[in-house]
């Protein structure tokens, strides 16, 4: 390393802001996109998934075998794949990335719905709410809890995983590390660390937020 | 398929130093040492934090931060800082993608045994760690060795990435098939390693079926 310092400050002012596609920022946003959107198709394809599964418990077990499937594929591979049906796009990293989410989610979803006690499902069958509004009005708000430290951990995990896709030119941040490799320079390396990190506790310090608003009898 | 046949089928592919079985036990290398060491530090650290309710938030809020952390984005940054040409560069950064679900697991597994169950424990005039290794950790075997297949299907996928570096393992497949857009090679060595992959998760569930005790698995 001789005298070069671990990270050059005026490098990351010069970058910050230029406009260019590989600008800091410019890259800070489209890995927010990479990563939140497969975080939210994830959640609205778990949802309807993970109810069916809940209700027909014979579904579970085949969709929780496909999903440890889907998640023990490299990421790297199924984006050189995806190349092959998507092309060079967002696209290529944010289809297989909803794929790991779901991966996370529909598990998170089922337990969260299996785990309301049979008590509180009759008092609410009882109280003569329709099926509907018996899963919207008490058992998916029951279920917040168990479903949201599942999106935490895919979030999260989305979050660091986009930087893989930088080896297929799609990345986000991950750019910083392919730029830092090739020119053997620290310091965009770790201010793509840095900043994915720092995306990350953003990410899940806003979940933490959600799930107190979302579940006040908690708090009492 | 016709690809997988393609690659299989090449006698170039099985021998020598760039062979599936010398690429094969490379990878194996990697992540039964990463996942060894992760162990070897999650392990005791949630059994401790789970045993005496001290350090809990630390765990929980380190193993989401750590979850965080671009493996690719750590991987060259530590390659940079100590230079190519031995192999346990590429530890650190499987490792730390290791501990966090190994640690989690471990501690809500010792923590979340039943207090019923731990106060028989000491009222039979077990002391401290008695109660820990020889009911705790039995009760809680099954989400641990969860924890730790997690973590081996991780490290197993996301080892590919040592390749990007000049490091070996079956990334080199993928790596050297898409440098040369060589596509057969890539979808080869993406195959092996959810072989891989699969094969961890079945060894870790047989394990559970053979170590977890048989009281145990039928409150289950």
């Amino acid at each position: 390393m001789g005298d070069e310092p671990l990270v050059r400050w005026d490098w990351i002012w010069r970058n910050w802001d230029t406009g260019r596609p590989d600008s800091i920022l410019a890259l800070l946003e489209s890995h927010v996109v990479m990563a939140f959107l497969p975080v939210l198709f994830g959640l609205l394809l778990a949802l309807p998934l993970g109810l069916a599964s809940a209700r027909w418990r014979w579904l579970y077990q085949p969709t929780v075998s496909v999903m440890n499937v889907v998640y023990s594929l490299p990421s790297i591979a199924v984006f050189i794949v995806m190349l092959a049906v998507t092309g060079l796009g967002q696209a290529t990293v944010i289809v297989p990335l909803t794929f790991y989410s779901l991966a996370i989610l529909i598990p998170a979803v089922v337990d969260g719905l299996t785990s309301i006690p049979d008590h509180v499902r009759k008092s609410a069958v009882a109280m003569g709410f329709t099926p509907l509004r018996r899963l919207v009005r008490v058992e998916l708000p029951l279920a917040v809890p168990v479903v949201l430290a599942g999106l935490r951990v895919a979030t999260v995990s989305s979050i660091s995983l986009v930087s893989v896709g930088a080896l297929i030119g799609q990345g986000g941040l991950g750019y910083l590390f392919i730029d830092g490799w090739q020119r053997q320079f620290t310091t965009p390396i770790v201010v793509g660390v840095v900043a994915t990190v720092l995306l990350a506790v953003i990410a899940d310090g806003l979940l933490v937020l959600a799930q107190r608003l979302l579940t006040p009898w908690r708090r009492a | 398929m016709n690809w997988l046949i393609d690659f299989f089928s090449n006698p170039a592919n099985w021998s020598g130093p760039g062979g599936i079985p010398v690429r094969l036990l490379e990878h194996l290398e990697f992540s039964v040492v990463a996942l060894l060491m992760a162990a070897a530090v999650a392990i005791p650290l949630g059994l401790w934090a789970g045993h005496t309710g001290r350090g809990s938030l630390v765990v929980v809020v380190s193993a989401n931060a750590a979850r965080a952390l671009p493996t690719l984005g750590i991987l060259v940054l530590v390659v940079l800082i100590v230079g190519v040409g031995s192999t346990w560069p590429v530890l650190i950064p499987l490792v730390l993608l290791a501990v966090p679900p190994i640690l989690v697991n471990t501690y809500e597994g010792v923590r979340g045994v039943d207090p019923d169950l731990r106060d028989a424990a000491y009222g039979m005039g077990l002391r401290g760690p008695q109660v820990l290794f020889r009911v705790k950790v039995p009760v809680a075997l099954p989400l641990m060795l969860l924890g730790l297949r997690l973590a081996a299907i991780q490290v197993v996928a996301t080892a590919t990435v040592a390749a990007y570096v000049g490091l070996g393992g079956l990334g080199r497949f993928i790596m050297d098939g898409l440098a040369t857009k060589n596509y057969t090679i890539t979808i080869g060595g993406a195959f092996l390693v959810v072989v891989l992959a699969l094969a961890a998760q079945a060894g870790f569930t047989l394990l559970s079926r053979v170590a977890v005790s048989p009281g145990v698995r039928r409150a289950r």
